[in-house]
Order: structure tokens, then sequence, then C-alpha cells
């Protein structure tokens, strides 16, 4: 096809351990918005990735504007004519419109001059060209979040670019910028661009879009034309057909099971009235979108961050937890989704992570009390199967899964009763994941609760008794395993308050 | 995963430059090589080295504590006005020059704990503040210390040098540096201060109360600077106001040399103890040579430079590895 702008085919690319993109195509046209769709971890990033040439594919062909091209980087990315818009903005709110889409090719006079007047006159032509009523000389923080997008755009297209990819270009924008936004991109793809739409509001799929590719999984799995299909239809290729993990068939958990842990209406940081009830033994699964707002209402919960509002019972008797060393105090232990930023230090032993959060048990008065840290850590070393050749050793030599069950060997030294599990197995081989999963349903058996953040459908599945899905920031449902599927959890993961 | 342990060489690199700088200055410098000298590197360890021990520890946190050298000053100053102005007891007045370095750690930690200033701040501002305040208190006056044979001139004899002349100076710092090793090593202490330095946010995630800890470390730091002033003002006698900047350079360096690591989670006070001596006698030795202070303030900027350069490099080896 002689409009086809960009074709990517069998794309392969694998870090250690993962196959992180497998056979994957991609082809987008010019004049066409396309969209990118797929759960966390499906390779979309990874793909995008290398067609800005940050990651190098190990096998496949890219084709530009029907000639094969290798990118070694993003400057020869731009070079091509592929913009990225990330998601993070990249502008200096300080500096000017007219600076920020001329940063790094400023126009210049008298030699190493800028010449001011020309940068505005041209970014002014660029603005009107494209039907943007901002002014040049507007200081870039002053402006809203979508008109930031759009200068954003604005200088990618600077560089005469003809691919744009946007990664959630919505993810920060209200519902009216929202609207703005897309009369913009409606009005690129009029003038001939290419448009790569990343997004998880699936709804916004059938307002903006051309066609759809779904990926799961590291695998491409189709595309679409947007106005052949619907959102179950999308739905269920994301999630595939493919169950590789047993779900949970019931509910394990007694109805009349005391209640361990409640929260109401709690408020903080892209939580807003948050309420659920953990029982004894019971594993809760906490499902939802990047962004959703489950580990920052655990964060809360756990006194890491600052709450706004609500109220935490604990046994029935109301508990003020304002830092992570109350919450400890009150038996509650909190597993990272990062455990190399927030759970371990690295750079310590086995023993010295082994005992972190509890070391006023392992010592005499004010000195360390070796012997004995070093008996609880080969203890639980033996116990959940840590692979170290001493207790000594330095945290960081480990494997991520041995260094994942460290962290849990933390707070079982600790002996909390209530655990908050967050994305548990992000990172670990399949063999260190049935282990942990073994262990979690170990300490639930034992009547330790536990909270599970995942982002991983199949092991909300298999390891919860009830799921709670959030999407920004509140909870839109609540399933009990018998009646959770993927699909509904994804319905209400998507569903906008 | 595992990785073969290699032996890590650069452990061996602070013994080895203190050798090469002993055998250099022996070479080249005028008596170098002779107990007279010996002795004079350990009289001018002393006080270095009781700052460098706290500093190891705040070091260790991945903080700094650049007041370290005014603070010695101005605590010494306090003390000797203690002594010569309102007639203190030698020992009340050494006490209190203690109590008034500890409590400038203590502001220091208040700032870098509570209200969360950078250290490299916090301590830059405290190490004006203190010389400020040293020559406020004593009126810009140069603060003696009792001498040899005087009626107070005892201390000279239990902190520095008995009166047959053994240095007795250095079985305090060795028995201190001793005490510094068990708090570190062996001590709730030292242990939140590695747990701080590692990962302060894991710690403090783990339930770890890491702002008192921290401030604790920095106060401690002072602590050490009090300790410094009275071995300072034993050896040296005379205490000048507004001088005292750049002394924790020494401290500092020392610490960097002997593998701790300027961003924190490692370090050993056995290093500190060889780079303290690294730093002595290298000022010791460029006197030896004839070269005036200017030369010794010079040769103490490019060994930190190299130092940091070091740490740097064994950083990235030590990330490599895992």
């Amino acid at each position: 096809m002689s409009d086809m702008l960009l074709q990517m085919q069998g794309i392969h690319k694998r870090f250690p351990g993962v196959h992180a993109l497998n056979d994957v195509s991609l082809e987008v046209r010019a004049g066409e918005v396309h969209a990118l769709v797929g759960e966390n971890g499906a390779g979309k990033s990874t793909l995008m990735k290398v067609l800005n040439g940050i990651y190098k594919k190990d096998a496949g062909t890219i084709h530009y504007k029907g000639s094969e091209v290798e990118i070694d980087g993003p400057l020869q990315a731009r070079k091509l004519g592929i913009g990225m818009i990330h998601q993070e903005l990249n502008l200096m709110p300080h500096l000017t419109v007219a600076e920020n889409i001329f940063i790094g090719k400023e126009p210049k006079k008298m030699g190493p001059f800028l010449d001011k007047a020309r940068a505005n006159a041209e970014a002014e032509t660029l603005l009107k060209s494209l039907k943007l009523d901002i002014p040049p000389t507007t200081i870039v923080k002053n402006l809203t979040v979508a008109k930031q997008q759009m200068v954003e755009i604005v200088k990618a297209l600077s560089y005469e670019s003809e691919l744009l990819v946007m990664d959630e270009p919505t993810a920060a924008l209200t519902e009216s910028e929202v609207v703005e936004l897309f009369r913009f991109i409606n009005q690129l793809r009029d003038s001939g661009h290419g448009i790569i739409y990343i997004t998880h509001r699936l709804d916004e799929l059938w307002q903006i879009t051309d066609r759809i590719t779904v990926m799961r999984d590291g695998q491409y799995v189709g595309t679409v034309n947007t106005d052949e299909t619907n959102k179950d239809e999308i739905i269920s290729m994301m999630v595939g057909r493919v169950i590789y993990e047993e779900p949970k068939q019931k509910n394990n958990v007694a109805a009349d099971a005391p209640v361990v842990l409640e929260v109401k209406n709690l408020v903080a940081h892209n939580a807003k009235d948050i309420s659920f009830k953990l029982r004894k033994g019971e594993i809760l699964g906490f499902a939802g979108l990047m962004g959703a707002g489950r580990t920052e209402t655990m964060r809360a919960l756990f006194g890491a961050d600052p709450i706004t509002a609500g109220e935490v019972y604990l046994d029935g008797k109301k508990i003020e937890i304002k830092s992570p060393s109350d919450a400890v105090k009150y038996g509650l232990g909190y597993l990272s989704e990062d455990r190399k930023a927030f759970g371990l230090a690295t750079g310590l032993s086995v023993q010295d992570n082994c005992v972190m959060a509890d070391i006023p048990t392992y010592s005499k008065g004010f000195f360390m009390d070796e012997k004995k840290i070093s008996r609880v850590a080969g203890e639980y070393v033996e116990k959940i199967n840590i692979r170290t050749p001493s207790v000594s050793q330095l945290v960081k030599r480990l494997s991520g899964g041995n260094q994942q069950k460290i962290v849990v060997a933390k707070w079982l030294v600790r002996n909390c009763n209530i655990l908050i599990f967050d994305e548990p197995t992000r990172g670990i081989d399949v063999g260190a994941k049935s282990e942990i999963y073994k262990l979690m349903n170990q300490l639930a058996e034992q009547g330790k609760s536990i909270i599970m953040i995942s982002s991983e459908l199949p092991e909300l599945l298999r390891m919860s008794d009830r799921i709670i899905v959030m999407c920004e920031g509140c909870i839109t449902g609540e399933l009990d395993i018998a009646e959770a599927s993927q699909k509904n959890i994804m319905t209400y993961a998507t569903m906008r308050m | 995963m595992e990785t073969k342990k290699k032996f890590d060489f650069t452990k061996l690199l602070a013994p080895a430059v203190l050798l090469l700088l002993y055998a250099f200055f022996s070479i080249f410098g005028t008596n170098f090589f002779s107990t007279d000298y010996i002795i004079n590197i350990l009289d001018g360890s002393y006080y270095i080295g009781f700052m460098a021990i706290g500093v190891t520890f705040v070091i260790i946190t991945g903080g700094i504590d650049l007041s370290l050298g005014t603070t010695m000053m101005c605590a010494a100053l306090i003390g000797g006005y203690a002594f010569n102005s309102w007639h203190w007891p030698m020992g009340f007045a050494l006490a209190f020059a203690v109590v008034v370095a500890t409590l400038i750690g203590l502001l220091n930690g208040i700032l870098v704990a509570y209200l969360k200033l950078p250290p490299f701040i916090a301590t830059l501002g405290t190490q004006m503040m203190g010389m400020g305040f040293g020559a406020i208190v004593t009126k810009v006056q140069t603060m003696r210390y009792p001498t040899f044979g005087t009626a107070e001139g005892f201390f000279k004899n239990f902190f520095y040098k008995t009166t047959s002349g053994f240095p007795v100076g250095v079985l305090w710092l060795a028995g201190f540096f001793i005490i510094g090793m068990i708090l570190l090593n062996g001590t709730r202490f030292g242990r939140y201060t590695f747990a701080l330095g590692s990962n302060r946010e894991a710690a403090r995630l783990s339930g770890i109360k890491t702002k008192p800890w921290l401030a604790a470390v920095y106060t401690f730091s002072g602590f050490c600077c009090g300790l410094a002033a009275i071995f300072y003002a034993a050896v040296y006698t005379s205490i000048i106001p507004s001088t005292g900047n750049g002394q924790e350079t020494l401290a500092i360096a020392g610490v960097v040399i002997g593998g701790t690591s300027m961003s924190g989670g490692t370090g050993t006070l056995m290093g500190t103890l060889i780079g303290v001596f690294v730093m002595s006698v290298l000022k010791q030795g460029l006197m030896s040579m004839g070269l005036q202070s200017h030369w010794q303030t010079f040769f103490t900027g490019a060994v930190v430079i190299g130092a940091v350069l070091l740490d740097q490099y064994r950083l990235k080896r030590g990330n490599q590895i895992s």
C-alpha cells in the first residue's frame, strides 16, 4: 500500500529470562490513528522502545515510508520523522512555549546570540498552521495540562515528524480537556500524520481511533477496524482464552470469619473514599490498571504516605497509623512493588535484611544479638527456601526471586498478621513465582490475612478469595472469586466513575 | 545468583598508599624516618582521628558533616574560655567543650533529619555558625590552655604525653576506635546507621524510626568533635578564634581513603584509621620536606579528589558485580 507509513514485522526482543516481544507486527498508515492496547506487561512499551531505538530488536524488520530502516536511538528516530510523546511531559515549565519548541535548535543571529523574535515568529506560524490558539510567549507552566500536551506534540511536529507515538495522552486530562485534545488529534490525522495511540481507556478507542492492534504477553493478537468491533471483543482479545493458571474455584474463607482489618472512607493521594474489610485467613486481591490507586491506597494505609481522611479498625478497634513504625507495631507488613527501592537494603546481608523490621527483638539492650539473628535468618532461609550460600551474603548478589523471598522473610520474622503484597511476583521467574504462591497460601492457612495487589489477572484469579477492582482512585467493583473472571475484572477496571 | 568471590584489591589500597607515602617521605624528607617523626605523626592524628570516627557514621548514612573542624575549634575555644575567664576547673571546662560540640551535632541532626535540609547545606551553615559563635563567646581572643608543668597542665599529661614522654594520646585514640567499632558493628545504633545509608526508605517502611536515629548519628559526630577538641587543646595549647574550617577535609578524606563510600551504606572504621594516618603522614611528610602549609592544603585537596574518584570507580565496579 502506498500510504503505508510504518511496517514493523516479526519483531522479537528477548531479555534475560523473558521473551518480551515474540513475533510482533504493527502497521500504521498515513492519516490514521492506530490504537495499541494490551494489559500491563503486554509489551506495548517495549515495542515502542524498539521503534524509538532505545532497545535493539533481536529479529524482525522495520519499514518506514517504504524503505527498510535500522533505528539506533531516539535521535535517529526523530531524524526519520518519528516523534514520541511520553506520558510524563518533557517540557521545561519555566520557559516559554517557543523556547520549549525550539529547545536544542534555537534560531540564532550574529553568531551565538539567540534570535528570540524569529523563534517566536516561527513558533507562531507553526501553532497557527495547527489552528492552536496558544501565544508562543506564554510560560508553559501557566498552560492547562491539555495545552501543555499539545505544545509537546507541536514540539515533536517541529522536527517534521510524520509518525507520532502518544503514550496515554489523556491520563492526566479532565473530560473537557480530552475533547480538546481529540479535536487536535483529528486535525493531525486530516493533515496526513500517522498516530500510534496507546491507551488503557478502552472507551476512547471508539472516539478517536481508526484501527486497533491488540497485544498480549509479548505477542501480537490481531488488528481490527475500530468500527467493526466492540469493547467486549477487544477485552477478550486482551485477556485471551488461554488461562495458564488454574483459577481458584471458591472462596476459602467462611463468611463469618472475623474481620481483622477494616478501612472506612480512606482518602489519600489518588485514593478516593476507599472502604473495605479484610477477614482472617483471607487473600484479598486488588485489581486495576496502572495508576488505579491501589499502591497509593496501601501506602497510605501503611502510614508511608499521609492520609487525608478515613478510619482504620484493627480487630474492631479504631487505630491511628501515622507512620510505618505505627503500622509495624500493629502487626502490618508491606511488601513493596519495587523491592529494590522500598523493600531491601541490597548492600546489606541476608540476615540484616531479615531482621530489619524487628531489630529490638534481636538485640540485647543496645547490642545486636548476632547469634540470634543468624539463627532466625537461617531458619527462614530454610523454611521458605531462599537460595543463598550463607546468611551473611549481600542481598544484591541474589536473584530477584530470592530477594523477594527475603522481603517476605523480613515480615515473617516480625510475625505480622496482616501482609500487604504489592505485585509480589513482578520480575521473578516462573519457578520462584509458584513458590511465592505456595507460601502465600500457607500463610493464609495459618490464619494470616493477605492483601495482594497484582496487575496479572491470572495471578489474582488463582490466589484471591475475593477481588476488589479499582480505577482512577476509586473502588469500582468487588467480586467473590466464584463470580470473578478476567472479563468482568477488566470491565470494572476500565470503568470511569 | 552467586558470583564467585573475587578478592577485592581496592581494600588493600589504603594500606598500600600509607606505606608508599611513608617510604616516599622517608627517602625525600629530612629526618622523616625517625621516632621523632613517628611521634609527630601520632600527635597530629589524634584530633583528625576523633573527628573521622564520628564522620564515618555520618558518611555511612549517605550524609556529610562539613562542620567538623569549626565545631571542634568552637568547642575548644569555649572550653578554654570557661577555664580562663570563668575559672572553671579543667575537668569541667573540658566536659563543657564536649557538651557544646554535641549540641552543635544535635543541631545538625535536627536540620538534616527533621527539617530535611541537604546535609551538605545544613552542615555548611553550621560550619560558619560554629566558627562565628566561638569567636563571639571569646570576644575574639586567643584561648590558651595551661602548658606542661603548670597547675592545671595535668590534662596534657593525661591526654597527650606522660611526664616520661610516652604519647598516651595514641592509647585514647585506639581505645575510642575500638569503642567506635563496637558501636558500628555490634549495636542497634550501628545497624541503623548502615540501614539508613543503604536504603533509607526501606528502613522507614520496615518500621524503623529513621528521623531520631539519623539525628543521633549527627549528634554522635558532634560528640566526637568535642573529644577532638580536648586532644587538639592538649597538643596545640593555643586556640585561635575564627579558624578550623578546612580541618574537616582531613577527616573526611581519611574516611573516604579508608573505603567508606560517599554514597552511603558501606564503610569500616579500620579503613578510617588507616585513612587518618595517610592524611597525617602526608601532612608531616610535606613539612619534613620543608614545604609550607599552603602546600599541605594543595595536596590535601588533590588527595580528596583522588579518593572520591576512587570511590566512584569502586561503586561502578561494585554495581557491575551485582
